[in-house]
């Protein structure tokens, strides 16, 4: 267990200056606690109930927020994600806030979620939803929703609409003009 | 001439009602609660056709659209075999149909699904849904998607859809067990009190 803290405190040490990061390395971490990996310190993944996600969905900012909700195990979710991080970079400075919200099992954050996010070099903000009570919370995001993924959020202040299925990058800037004005 | 523009007249319509027509139509299609179910008749496993009406002494039956890939159907397999065994000898057998094109999932093929039924020792009908015909008939749009239907005279009514239950993760930190629930109704002859729930499935394909 003191061993765990020790970790913890070189861990804390790395990330907060860096010119000392030669002192650690990476595998005498992992000697001290096979646990603890370099890419942890790296990714910090915010992870949020419904309750306490609910505010993206409901912000009164003037910018248009589209929300996407997927998972890496969803192919046509990983198919669309390009095109979404397409509409952030093209529109990240006209107001626009893309968020994508994975809803991957808990026990995959680590060797699922954080290396897709890294590999893929998601530039979007992602975040996870976790909150299996989905019969609570699914009609909040949309009264229509079945629960297939993927689905999408785009609102303005009090206009929403929401989809449930794949798109194009085409369709996705077409939703997303309804919003510009 | 006029016929001309009469028939542009219309095709110019088709073309602005089709441009319009909503991005959430498919999720209106399907059986609601109350409804008559159409019987079918698909492969299970064992090569052998299945069809409603076959089901003689059923008073009903819990209807699963669930495959082999899914990862929230893995996770509820052991539950789907729990429900067959609590319920198929109280007249409620499971049917569980995959709705997947195996060309798109190729771990949905029909050999996969023998294997799967085998390795986990399904006790009920593993049926595919070959032609893809089924599902859209039932407006299943995900794995898995439950339907209890209930036998009558008019039919096969159904009377829940939804989920199994209010945990996917966590199997003993189940509140509600819905279709449970609504089964148990049914035998009581009581109304089904929450008849459609809603959870995270993958999008049938």
């Amino acid at each position: 267990m003191r061993l765990y803290y020790l970790a913890v405190l070189f861990l804390f040490f790395l990330s907060c200056n860096n010119q000392k990061k030669n002192v650690v390395t990476p595998k005498e971490l992992m000697s001290v606690n096979s646990t603890v990996s370099e890419k942890d310190s790296v990714l910090e993944l915010e992870v949020y109930t419904f309750d306490e996600f609910e505010k993206f969905l409901n912000k009164k900012d003037g910018k248009v927020h589209v929300i996407n909700f997927w998972a890496t195990w969803c192919a046509p979710c990983i198919k669309e994600l390009p095109y979404f991080e397409e509409l952030n970079k093209k529109y990240k400075d006209k107001n626009v806030e893309v968020l994508l919200v994975s809803l991957d099992f808990p026990h995959l954050y680590e060797s699922k979620l954080k290396p897709f996010i890294i590999n893929k070099k998601i530039k979007s903000k992602v975040i996870a939803l976790d909150d299996p009570d989905m019969n609570s919370w699914i009609p909040k995001v949309g009264t229509a929703w079945s629960g297939s993924i993927p689905a999408t959020v785009i609102y303005k202040n009090n206009d929403k609409k929401f989809y449930e299925g794949s798109f194009t990058f085409s369709e996705l800037e077409t939703e997303l003009k309804q919003f510009l004005n | 001439m006029r016929q001309i523009k009469n028939a542009i007249a219309a095709l110019t319509l088709l073309v602005v009602l089709s441009a319009f027509t909503d991005f959430n139509a498919h999720l209106e299609n399907g059986y609601k609660i109350g409804d008559v179910v159409s019987d079918f008749k698909l492969m299970n496993v064992d090569g052998k056709m299945v069809s409603l009406s076959k089901y003689k002494e059923a008073k009903g039956f819990i209807v699963v659209f669930t495959c082999n890939t899914c990862p929230y159907a893995r996770m509820y397999e052991e539950r789907i075999i729990a429900l067959n065994n609590k319920y198929d000898a109280k007249g409620y057998p499971v049917i569980a149909i995959m709705p997947n094109n195996p060309t798109i999932k190729k771990g949905d093929s029909f050999e996969a699904m023998k294997e799967r039924a085998k390795s986990k020792g399904f006790t009920f009908p593993y049926l595919i849904d070959k032609d893809q015909e089924v599902y859209p008939q039932f407006g299943a749009t995900k794995t898995p998607h439950v339907y209890v239907l209930q036998k009558t005279k008019k039919g096969n009514v159904v009377e829940y859809i939804g989920a199994i239950d209010d945990n996917y993760n966590d199997a003993s930190a189940v509140s509600n067990k819905y279709v449970e629930d609504a089964v148990n109704a049914l035998l009581e002859g009581k109304e089904v009190q929450q008849k459609e729930t809603k959870a995270i499935g993958c999008s049938i394909k």
